[in-house]
């Protein structure tokens, strides 16, 4: 019997411990060390996420201050909404936002139009080689800051520079481009675009691989010949990419190209190319006016931030796609 | 180096093949299908676009290699007339240009790992769902809270005066240390690694920063490499910090100095120059010299472009979302 009574000893024990009722001690007690860790990891990047990005936006408190240097933050006299009721008065402003929607909004009207073309052309093309080839010259510009490419087109655009030459050459007046207000914009606009099309056609020449071949196969067999087909078939297959780029891109309307207009600008031209930004960079910095260069630099990330929750929003209803 | 530019063109040999074999799907027939006057128009087209995107690029190694006064003349196209390397002598002996020079390369490679280091200690407890990591939702909203809003350019540029960093590379360098953007992107990533391989690691008694090290980081290789580059680029490439953070003229990065010497320069300063300052702004900012500096200046980011295309195709269609 003892040995018996040991078996059943064993068989008692095994089966409380098998039917044991969970208690998820364990598992929590790993969880949180694993927590623990995680707060560390993170820990580093909070901090430089606190300094430079949460503690600047404390400092938007500047911009309801009459903000002087020596005083410091806490020292500065509080002037309320005075700095928004100076934005809207000056008679610049008008001028600058409509700069900068004109501006940012032909930027992605003809920037989008130009990488779908672009990217309709390369899918078209049958030579594999010479894909390869215009891909790689064309990605480039993208890569390059606008410092180098301002030099270049400084050089280019100047009273003496190859495109007045070649003017000449056609019989026609020399024109200072980079300081005409009739041809800035269209040079800041066309400029952009001729940077950054190959870049954004790639995501269009990604959508392009979803499109389902036999669609083109049916299509040849009903004879349609090559427009037709990418009216018909690619144009149609490239919409809802179209659409959410458009939606993402409605985030960033009141960007419209800081580096490239600070480096290409000069006084001359401000009437036309003065956008938000540069008029920030400054008049906030340069001039010595804290207070009202914050407030009309929160008062542009106020308005982009909604445009850009109401982007995000949309690109989600319309596209099904989310951001995070 | 050698050995990653030849994997380039191996996986550029890979690609054609996988056209040829695209091709042979498509039948016997497609391959030797007629050369028609369609294709020989969309050829022209593409090439055309290659060449527009090019032409602005070659004009300028054109002027750079060219005599003073043919290139100021704008007779130079794309092939330098009356050619010389005068320029790139005088960059040479410009000791500024080699120590901005130089002051940017530090500040990409400091840059980068600093970045890099962040983003994935970031990212990696980002990819957990909030079960795993309590909290871990204040801390996405907090990021994405400074990637939607921030405090502008006066607030930010008083922050980093109070933190004494003008003037030196950390202001460069910090201020952007958490590259949001690409943290999103190594998150994504990230959360799509199978769980099970995490789940077996943890049984056999693995921490988290064993996990991260020996399990995530070698599978995401690729997608690191991405994020690295356009790092390497977007520092690089930067020039507006400099200008507003750093005061001393020897230590401007390059492109920054770059900025200085040739955009920057407006009327008034002309005026309130001597004439032998004129003479001297003159000689050092002629076409072919200026031309000539942003040629060397281009020569990393070629360097590292051959990479970069293998990469950043993986990246945007990993984000899909444009910066």
């Amino acid at each position: 019997m003892p040995e018996n009574n040991f078996g059943m000893q064993y068989y008692k024990m095994w089966f409380r411990r098998s039917f044991r009722p969970p208690d998820n001690k364990g598992v929590a007690l790993k969880k949180n060390r694993n927590s623990v860790y995680y707060h560390f990891m993170l820990l580093p990047g909070m901090i430089f996420l606190i300094v430079f990005s949460l503690i600047p936006m404390g400092g938007l408190i500047m911009a309801f201050q009459n903000f002087q240097p020596a005083k410091g933050i806490s020292g500065s006299r509080f002037v309320g909404w005075e700095n928004f009721a100076r934005i809207f008065m000056l008679p610049d402003f008008y001028q600058i936002f409509t700069n900068t929607i004109i501006i940012s909004v032909c930027k992605i009207v003809l920037g989008m139009a130009a990488a779908v073309l672009f990217a309709v052309l390369l899918n078209e093309c049958r030579f594999v080689g010479a894909k390869r080839v215009v891909q790689t010259a064309v990605y480039l510009p993208h890569f390059l800051s606008w410092v180098i490419l301002a030099v270049m087109f400084r050089n280019i655009f100047s009273y003496t520079g190859v495109v007045n030459h070649m003017m000449q050459g056609l019989g026609k007046e020399p024109v200072m481009f980079l300081a005409s207000n009739d041809w800035f914009r269209p040079i800041i606009i066309l400029g952009d675009v001729w940077k950054e099309f190959g870049y954004n056609a790639i995501v269009y020449v990604a959508a392009m691989t979803n499109i389902d071949p036999s669609l083109y196969e049916a299509a040849e067999m009903d004879g349609a010949g090559r427009l037709k087909k990418i009216w018909h078939i690619t144009i149609p297959g490239l919409m809802p990419t179209i659409v959410l780029m458009t939606t993402l891109n409605l985030g960033h309307v009141l960007n419209a190209g800081f580096d490239q207009i600070l480096n290409l600008y000069s006084p001359l031209v401000y009437e036309t190319g003065d956008i938000i930004d540069t008029y920030v960079y400054r008049v906030g910095l340069m001039g010595l006016q804290y207070s009202f260069g914050t407030a009309v630099g929160f008062f542009k990330s106020v308005f982009s931030s909604l445009l850009l929750i109401l982007s995000y929003k949309l690109a989600d209803r319309f596209a099904g796609y989310r951001v995070f | 180096m050698l050995d990653v530019y030849i994997n380039f063109w191996l996986l550029f040999e890979q690609t054609c093949a996988f056209g040829a074999q695209r091709m042979k799907r498509h039948g016997e027939g497609y391959m030797h299908k007629k050369l028609k006057l369609s294709d020989i128009i969309l050829l022209l087209l593409l090439f055309g676009c290659g060449m527009i995107c090019l032409i602005p690029i070659l004009n300028t190694i054109a002027v750079s290699f060219s005599d003073r006064t043919s290139a100021a003349l704008g007779e130079v196209r794309f092939w330098p007339v009356k050619f010389t390397t005068a320029s790139y002598r005088a960059i040479v002996q410009e000791k500024q240009f080699a120590r901005s020079f130089f002051i940017s390369v530090e500040r990409v490679i400091l840059g980068t790992c600093i970045n890099m280091v962040l983003s994935v200690l970031m990212a990696y407890p980002l990819s957990k769902s909030e079960s795993q990591f309590k909290g871990k939702k204040l801390y996405m909203w907090t990021v994405i809270f400074t990637m939607m809003f921030n405090g502008g350019l006066v607030p930010t540029f008083m922050v980093v005066k109070n933190l004494k960093l003008i003037d030196t590379i950390w202001a460069l360098v910090l201020p952007g240390a958490v590259p949001v953007f690409h943290v999103i992107l190594l998150m994504n990533f990230f959360k799509g690694i199978p769980k099970s391989l995490e789940e077996a690691a943890c049984v056999d008694g693995a921490n988290p920063w064993r996990i991260l090290c020996g399990i995530y980081l070698p599978l995401s290789k690729a997608s690191l490499a991405t994020v690295a580059l356009f790092c390497v680029v977007n520092h690089w490439n930067a020039f507006f910090d400099g200008k507003i953070y750093i005061d001393s003229p020897e230590k401007l990065p390059l492109q920054t100095y770059i900025q200085s010497l040739i955009v920057d320069l407006n009327p008034q300063q002309m005026a309130s120059m001597t004439t032998e300052q004129l003479a001297e702004h003159m000689k050092m900012s002629s076409l072919t010299f200026n031309s000539a500096k942003v040629v060397v200046s281009m020569i990393p980011i070629l360097l590292i472009y051959p990479f970069l295309q293998k990469y950043f195709v993986t990246g945007i269609v990993m984000g899909a979302v444009k910066e």
